[in-house]
């Protein structure tokens, strides 16, 4: 190997070593803090990396959490068959907490119309399974460069007895010295990604090898054009009248439901060659993949004040 | 590439959100659909540019008013390093925001308006900085286009500051003009500053080597959790999990287990199935010892030739987060000082730090929302500290609301005591 070559993995190095003792620290205090934790896992980039720092928090003992999956019943065949398959990897109990059951328990009511999304019917289905379970820490893979109200959320973040997020009232957090406590029926999210950046994910995904859904890869796909973004053809989501199909080479660079994740046009077929995209790419990730988020400028604040995750 | 946290610090139109802004759309941080939004956003305000301060007001309510409520952490990176910005309300009564803002950060920006020099705001956000132990602080002289460049009144608000600084035992100070509106002496070099031999700002935090947190260099583990996975492949495995706070761990270092106070050896350091011969400070591993100890959380592995004693009595400052409490002589607490948990009590109120006179007050009744004041705490168990200024991770402790489970105070050790009063009960 060259000086040159060596060089700059090993720069790139020092920040990821950092943020992942960070993020290894933090889930360990959640393990000596909580009674009743759980991860949240979707089967998507940050999550996967989640579950790498669980890993390697209590080697060589197996995860001490359940892994909890909120399916919205929408989606990505590939996600829930790697969901599946990485569980049982690492010997973890998965808990699925399924929308489609609660529609069809009559306890939740669908969005109409060709722009229909479930995404906010993820928040009660959440609310329920931490209930349920009695979970007082949910662990998540949120980033604070991900979006402006995650930018102003803590690391534990205190939610009440109706799970809500309070922006103007949040618990101070000083150095590393995480609060933990609460009293029954109140929990926590907490987020051990917290300063990761979009790039620090990918970076670590290949430095790790680790394991990601084939639809994170350049592949080919039907898909159509829809406000702009390139949207995946799917029972979920019928085109509507005057919107036609096309196959296309396309990665996902995030992953939620088919119904509001776009792909990217894209021939990145392996990890250099998509973290080589996203290093130049000059779109935010929500800004380009997710309709969620283009509600409005506080669509996240408020679905977060809620109880989302 | 290596990693600086910085904690920015101004009031309300100094500039410090468009300087932010700047920093984050200079070095490319600002993608193209946030600008569009910023656009339109800036639009609807009826600015006719682009306002960069709207990149860091995340909130609702922060940009119905203008103002900054709570930290938001921003991210950017240049090809030397990667900088995690904690952008802190400058309002008092957001005070407690920006210690927690301050309490990681490694460097400071303080703002200041070219127009209006050294302001009651700018004393204290450098009173918390310096109170947090951050020991590198630049003063960012902002809007000196609205002072025609002038050398003069650049040099006297250099000149007010130091005097601050040195009043309150800052070591070092760097002051820069700049023009964050348009960039001039942020990234790039300002041409408007001839007589200015410094720094653009970008081009200093690039460079600058920030103090080393703790002092003293000596081993310091506190233990977080103890992996025992007891399984046929690991049937007698022990490793204490937890994060090097201070100097470094060494297989075969002799070590002392605290609070027991028993003699041990490193045996082996574990991560994630590799077995290292050391780990430095911030690195999260797991460390095995030669003998079996009886060791749990709260625990902690120190060098043998550094020890700490323990104390149940020490002084410290507290800065009181509590708008619901008030802080009197008496009242108990839990106190987190690394990984453990005790009950504490106010043996006494020594003083009231005024953050505006940076003088002290003594005999106060009682501490209240955003005051900072020095008191003696006594605990139920001794705790083994550092001076918060020769060690941040074992100095360091907050205050818990037994009732609300609320962090109610960020507090800073600055010395142990002698018992001078057992008596008191718990």
């Amino acid at each position: 190997m060259t000086t040159t070559e060596t060089l700059v993995p090993e720069a790139t190095d020092a920040v990821l070593e950092m943020l992942e003792s960070e993020a290894i620290f933090i889930m360990r205090e959640v393990a000596a803090e909580f009674e009743r934790p759980a991860i949240l896992f979707s089967g998507g980039k940050d999550s996967i990396v989640l579950l790498r720092i669980a890993e390697k928090a209590f080697w060589p003992s197996k995860i001490p959490f359940p892994v909890l999956h909120v399916d919205t019943g929408h989606n990505f065949p590939e996600v829930l068959a790697y969901r599946d398959r990485r569980a049982a990897e690492l010997g973890a109990r998965l808990i699925v907490a399924s929308v489609q059951d609660a529609i069809d328990r009559g306890e939740l009511v669908e969005e109409t119309g060709p722009r229909a999304s479930r995404n906010r019917l993820q928040t009660p289905v959440l609310l329920e399974a931490i209930a349920e379970h009695r979970f007082d820490a949910a662990i998540g893979g949120a980033r604070r460069d991900e979006e402006k109200a995650r930018a102003k959320e803590r690391v534990f973040s205190f939610r009440d007895e109706f799970g809500q997020w309070d922006p103007r009232n949040q618990r101070p957090e000083l150095w590393q010295l995480y609060n933990g406590m609460h009293v029954r029926g109140e929990h926590m999210r907490v987020f051990p990604l917290s300063n990761w950046t979009e790039l620090d994910i990918w970076r670590y995904i290949e430095r790790e090898q680790l394991d990601i859904p084939s639809i994170y890869f350049a592949h080919e796909r039907e898909v159509f054009e829809r406000d702009g973004m390139v949207m995946a053809v799917s029972e979920y989501l019928p085109l509507l009248p005057g919107e036609t199909s096309h196959c296309e080479y396309v990665r996902y660079r995030t992953v939620g439901d088919m119904t509001c994740t776009a792909a990217v046009r894209s021939h990145a077929a392996d990890i250099r060659t998509v973290v080589a995209e996203i290093a130049a790419t000059r779109i935010t990730e929500r800004g380009q993949s997710r309709a969620d988020d283009h509600v409005s400028e506080a669509a996240m604040e408020d679905r977060k004040r809620e109880g989302y995750f | 590439m290596d990693l600086l946290r910085i904690v920015t610090a101004g009031s309300v139109d100094d500039g410090k959100s468009t300087l932010i802004g700047r920093l984050l759309y200079d070095s490319k941080q600002v993608f193209d659909d946030t600008l569009a939004s910023l656009e339109r956003a800036s639009t609807a305000q009826g600015l006719g540019e682009v306002n960069l301060a709207l990149l860091t007001d995340g909130l609702r309510a922060e940009r119905e008013q203008g103002i900054t409520i709570d930290v938001a952490y921003r991210y950017f990176a240049t090809p030397k390093r990667k900088f995690i910005v904690a952008d802190c309300p400058g309002h008092v009564q957001y005070t407690r925001n920006m210690v927690t803002g301050a309490s990681t950060a490694q460097l400071a920006l303080i703002l200041v308006d070219a127009r209006k020099g050294v302001i009651e705001q700018t004393r204290r956000h450098t009173a918390i900085v310096n109170l947090l132990g951050i020991r590198n602080l630049v003063l960012c002289v902002n809007k000196m286009d609205l002072v025609e460049w002038s050398e003069e009144v650049f040099r006297g608000i250099e000149a007010e500051y130091q005097a601050v600084a040195s009043t309150l035992g800052v070591p070092e100070v760097t002051a820069i003009p700049m023009a964050a509106v348009s960039g001039a002496n942020v990234v790039e070099r300002a041409e408007q500053t001839p007589w200015f031999a410094g720094q653009p700002l970008l081009d200093f935090l690039e460079m600058v080597e920030p103090s080393e947190p703790a002092q003293h260099g000596a081993f310091r583990f506190p233990v977080q959790h103890v992996i025992r996975p007891q399984t046929p492949e690991h049937p007698d495995y022990r490793g204490y999990a937890g994060t090097v706070s201070a100097g470094t761990a060494e297989v075969g270092a002799e070590v002392v287990v605290l609070p027991q106070g028993i003699a041990s050896r490193i045996e082996g350091i574990d991560r994630f199935g590799e077995s290292h011969r050391s780990a430095g400070q911030g690195e999260a591993v797991a460390i095995r010892l030669v003998d079996d100890v009886d060791i749990s959380r709260g625990s902690m592995l120190v060098a043998a030739n550094g020890c700490l004693p323990g104390t149940d009595r020490f002084t410290a400052d507290i800065c009181w987060m509590s708008d619901t409490s008030v802080l009197r002589p008496g009242n108990r607490y839990w106190i987190k000082h690394t990984t453990r948990r005790v009950k504490c009590i106010v043996e006494s109120l020594d003083s009231l730090f005024n953050l505006q006179t940076l003088g002290h007050l003594t005999g106060p009744e009682g501490v209240g929302l955003n005051d900072i004041a020095r008191v003696t705490l006594k605990t139920t168990e001794p705790l083994f500290l550092d001076p918060y200024e020769t060690s941040r991770d074992t100095g360091s402790f907050i205050l818990i609301d037994a009732a609300t489970r609320r962090t109610v105070a960020a507090g800073m050790v600055r010395e142990t005591v002698a018992p001078t009063d057992p008596g008191v009960d718990f």
